[in-house]
């Protein structure tokens, strides 16, 4: 995939919410989704976790990030996306969210890419695993078209069960 | 040569700024936080120059400077009050325990070095 | 040289923060018909020193009010004027907007600039009801005053009172108008216009001409000032460089018509100049902002060569009446100390021996760190317990020494972080002080054990659910002083909070001697509520009620605490802390809320388990005693499931596997071992695999980043990098309480 190396951030800012930066695209089933990289803290391999009692099974439990007890969700199984194997080329996208530091699985992480506002496009009636509530825009880059997600607000979202949601027990 | 100044002022905030300045400026700066502070430390070693505040816990400006005055060592090292009083009565008070003159605050650092250099060098 | 005065300010908001703080205590404890002298004096220079410290780093603000304060307590502690109950009360508020000030410099917070003036006309009425005593004027001045009056008639000048004309440049109508507020805090103002646009304000004051300044320089730079005195002062610019104020002299000149000074004046000049130097002629060097005494001879005076210098002494008041030779000598001694006043300086430390201020990051990297030494310390330890005692004499005995220093440094280290309980006991008289006034109640309030030291983590957490239980009692504890006496009880409520170490934990509680709860109205309420209660149930069950959310015992729900966190989020709140609450009440006596913490948050001895791969540290105070049970020990009981027979009596299995619904192949109790825990006056006996190893752990929040799971209280990193879950016993024994009501485990 080749990178839109001229297209450097160019702040055309009031097209609504319409990021204009870095995104660090990965793969989830047959999809290319992109985030911002600026949420991006590290990328990692999948070491051994420690399960967590009674967590939806998508969160794998939590895993020693040099002191820091992290957890690590696998968006793979969250959204149904068939084999689940964890092996060398297992790769951990280490998210810092507002300070919050979580740890996603997916397929294969692709590229970093620009994107200005003119490569961005609303969001259709499309068919992705994600809900489209957490996504904000469709991009085309040499044909091939990435779902840009809001992790923060998709990670934060009451159904990733990450954050303690207000209801008392 | 460096001199060496001693400044007492219960105020850390104050303390740094003018133990910084100084040091700035090239003097070597032995704090103190009260009177009673200074006096100790004044007795340590005899110091080049002593500034003080006025208003501190414990031992205050004056007594400190009547009492370094009873020393023979400090006989004849320069003193100067800080203070924010400046009302005669302050420096007619100041002057008869045996300080050498006042600097009132607030005052910035470039003041301060001023007043210090008039006075040591 | 350009010093960057920002660096000082973090500084400056603690010390502050320190002040206002002590202040407010001093100002709690006065007794208002007869003040001790110590606490009005400590309380002025609390006000003295923000105020020195506020001016010298430009908040204004800070500056102004700590000035009228100062100068209010000045009158007060000199017994020129008497305290009143409203004083207390204006400082207390005069306090408040302080920290709201300092808060504003260090937090970018609003600040409420009603407050800010309610305080300010508060203040200055009172000032001006006192500035009816009379004050004593120093003589000189006094004398120059009357001259003035001669030489000027037209400018009539109070008792007391300076006028000063204070030449403006050209500023905006809103400057103009603060200004004149400024100054009207210090004494009359009048102004009119000059024909070259200009404005000159004339204030009549007894402050001094630095006071002028200082208001003025919050508005406009003081260079630009030129300050005049019409009975008979020199136009001086206000402060700073010498070129700059040679300038504004010049302009002086033209613009406020100056009187010239007179050698006679000269005192008077020195005190608006601000300094000055006194020579043996009489020919006093007069400078900005400082000044030197007679006979004094300043280093860079026409003389100095001979008189100061690197191996002269610096003449002073005695030194007419010495020889030639004893000044020498004496300057060779002078010389000989310095030189070793330098070595000594060469030392670190010489400054600042007192305390010193480090970021709290610092400090938790550091029990991070001896956390982590603590366990690779425990690590070798297990090791080397394996071996040969008598061949490895000297490792087991150097590992033993090590062993010991670990813990000497652990204790030292982790004492940084404790603090007296006082930080939080601090802030309540004041509050109780408020809510009593508000609810018309009479409340003396009492702590005890407020030096008692907890760990800073805890001490900030505990702030809110202290401060809820002490408004409960205030507000729904202690009566209205009618029904205290209908009740044959003293008028004054009694409020204590105290705090004592008890065991490896801290219990601080929360007492009053009001109505007490009434078991009878809060079972009647909880079956309002559809609560599951009966009327066996034990006192402190009933009591324990009160946790329950949603529910208040207060039949109006008042301004005070029937809004905000309900006792459900206290009780919460002390759990997440790895503490408990429980309630002792007597109806028509009074009720405690006790609190039990943990000492620190940070490390906890535990035990570590195995389930299956996974390992789980048990705190190990939590545990009674660990048992491989025989197969005649356990029992099945219906409706129970399995229990176990230990000591004479029965308790109930908890299979962490099934709790934590977890894959192991050890599945009956013989099999593995039962860990007797006890948590909240319960025990149960939690069935694991085995026993790994006791051990120090550093606990970590689990909701750091994540969140907090039921039955777990944190985690931790183990020696080889994995992570450990760690056992929230209470929550574990109630779970599987539950679990058998269900038949889970039968």
């Amino acid at each position: 995939m080749s990178m839109n190396t001229e297209n450097n951030v160019e702040n055309n800012g009031t097209e609504g919410s319409a990021p204009s930066h870095e995104y660090l695209t990965f793969v989830l089933a047959e999809e290319s989704y992109g985030i911002d990289i600026l949420k991006v803290q590290e990328i990692r391999g999948y070491d051994t976790v420690t399960k967590i009692a009674n967590t939806p099974d998508f969160i794998k439990g939590v895993v020693n990030l040099r002191g820091l007890i992290v957890p690590i969700v696998d968006l793979r199984i969250k959204f149904g996306l068939g084999k689940v194997v964890y092996d060398e080329f297992t790769v951990v996208i280490i998210l810092n969210l507002n300070g919050r530091v979580v740890g996603i699985v997916v397929d294969g992480v692709s590229d970093v890419m620009n994107l200005k506002g003119t490569d961005l496009r609303s969001v259709p009636d499309i068919v992705a695993s994600i809900d489209t509530k957490y996504i904000t825009g469709l991009a085309t880059v040499d044909e091939k078209m990435f779902i840009l997600v809001d992790i923060e607000q998709l990670m934060t979202s009451n159904e990733m069960a990450l954050i303690d949601s207000t209801v008392v027990q | 040569m460096a001199k060496t100044i001693l400044a007492v002022d219960d105020s850390g905030s104050l303390r740094q700024m003018v133990a910084f300045s100084l040091k700035a400026a090239g003097y070597e700066v032995i704090s103190a936080v009260d009177g009673q502070d200074g006096l100790n430390k004044a007795k340590e070693k005899t110091v080049d120059l002593v500034l003080t505040d006025q208003n501190m816990p414990i031992m205050d400006g004056l007594t400190l400077i009547s009492n370094l005055r009873s020393l023979a060592s400090y006989n004849k090292v320069p003193i100067l009050m800080l203070t924010t009083e400046s009302s005669d009565e302050m420096k007619a008070k100041g002057k008869a325990a045996g300080a050498n003159g006042w600097l009132v605050k607030p005052f910035d650092p470039k003041r301060l070095i001023e007043v210090v250099q008039k006075v040591i060098g | 040289m350009t010093i960057d005065m920002s660096q000082f300010y973090e500084v400056f908001f603690d010390e502050s923060e320190e002040l206002l703080a002590e202040a407010e205590r001093l100002l709690l404890g006065l007794d208002i018909a007869d003040p001790d002298n110590e606490d009005l004096n400590a309380i002025f220079r609390a006000a003295h020193s923000i105020k020195g410290g506020a001016a010298t780093f430009g908040f204004s603000d800070m500056a102004e009010i700590t000035h009228v304060l100062e100068n209010l307590l000045d009158k007060i502690r000199k017994n020129e004027m008497a305290l009143t109950a409203e004083h207390v009360d204006a400082f207390l508020a005069a306090k408040d907007v302080l920290e709201m000030e300092l808060d504003g410099h260090r937090n970018a917070t609003e600040v409420d600039q009603n407050q800010v003036s309610n305080v300010k006309a508060v203040l200055k009425s009172l000032s001006e009801a006192g500035s009816v005593a009379v004050k004593p004027v120093p003589v000189v001045v006094a004398e120059v005053k009357v001259e003035a009056k001669q030489e000027a008639p037209v400018v009539d000048v109070p008792e007391g009172m300076t006028i000063f004309d204070v030449a403006l440049p050209e500023v905006t109508d809103k400057d103009l108008k603060n200004l004149k507020e400024e100054l009207e805090l210090l004494g009359d103002v009048t102004s009119h216009q000059q024909d070259s646009g200009r404005h000159v304000i004339r204030l009549t004051t007894d402050s001094s001409q630095d006071d002028i300044i200082s208001i003025c320089s919050f508005v406009l730079d003081p260079n630009d000032l030129v300050i005049t005195n019409p009975a008979g002062g020199e136009a001086v610019s206000a402060v700073s460089a010498p070129v700059a104020s040679e300038q504004v002299k010049q302009e002086a000149t033209v613009a406020a018509e100056p009187v010239t000074v007179k050698a006679k004046d000269k005192v008077q000049v020195e005190e608006e100049v601000g300094y000055g130097l006194f020579a043996e002629d009489g020919k006093d060097d007069v400078e900005e902002g400082y000044g030197f005494f007679a006979p004094f001879t300043p280093h860079k005076d026409a003389t100095k060569a001979q008189l100061i210098g690197d191996d002269t002494p610096v003449s002073a008041e005695a030194s007419a009446s010495q020889t030639e030779a004893a000044a020498e000598a004496s300057a060779a001694k002078t010389d000989a100390k310095t030189n070793k006043t330098r070595r000594e300086g060469d030392k670190p430390g010489a400054v600042e021996t007192t305390s010193i201020r480090v970021g709290v990051e610092k400090v938790d990297q550091l029990i991070n760190l001896v956390g982590e030494l603590v366990i690779t310390q425990a690590m070798i330890d297990q090791r080397v317990s394996a071996l040969d005692p008598v061949q490895h004499e000297k490792l087991i005995n150097s590992v033993t020494q090590l062993t010991r220093n670990t813990r000497d440094l652990q204790e030292s280290v982790m004492s940084i972080r404790m603090m007296p309980m006082d930080f939080v006991f601090s802030r309540f008289p004041r509050m109780v002080r408020d809510l009593a006034t508000k609810l018309n109640k009479k409340v003396e309030f009492v702590t005890e054990g407020a030096t008692t030291e907890l760990d800073k983590g805890l001490i900030e957490r505990i702030v809110d659910p202290l401060t809820h239980l002490v408004r409960n009692s205030v507000d729904h504890g202690i009566e209205l002083p009618e029904a205290r006496k209908a009740a044959r009880k003293s008028e004054i409520g009694r409020l204590t909070l105290s705090a004592a170490h008890k065991g490896g934990s801290i219990v601080i509680e929360v007492t009053d001697d009001g109505a007490g709860l009434n078991r009878d109205k809060l079972l009647a309420k909880a079956k309002s509520n559809g609560l599951d209660v009966s009327e066996s149930m034990s006192d402190s069950d009933v009591f324990a009620l009160i946790f329950a959310p949603g529910f208040s015992t207060a039949e109006v729900v008042t301004d005070v605490s029937g809004r905000g966190v309900g006792m459900d989020v206290v009780k919460r709140n002390i759990a997440a802390m790895g503490g408990s609450i429980e309630i002792r009440s007597a109806l028509g006596f009074g009720t405690t809320i006790s609190i039990a913490l943990p000492l620190t948050l940070a490390i906890l001895d535990g035990m570590s388990v195995s389930l299956g791969e996974s390992l789980y540290v048990l705190p190990l105070n939590l545990i009674v005693e660990t048992m491989q049970p025989k197969m005649e020990d356990i029992k099945t009981v219906t409706g129970s499931g399995l229990m176990v027979h230990v000591r004479g009596e029965y308790l109930p299995i908890i299979p962490l596997y099934a709790l934590f619904n977890q894959d192991t192949e050890i599945m009956h109790p013989t099999e593995g071992v039962l860990v007797i825990i006890e948590a909240e006056g319960k025990k149960a006996a939690l069935f694991v695999d085995s026993l790994v190893g006791q051990q120090q752990v550093v606990i970590k929040s689990l909701e750091t980043n994540f969140k907090k799971i039921q039955g777990i209280s944190g985690a931790t990193i183990m020696g080889d990098g994995s992570v450990a879950l760690i056992i929230d016993v209470p929550t574990v024994i109630k779970m599987g309480q539950s679990n058998i009501k269900e038949g889970v485990y039968a």
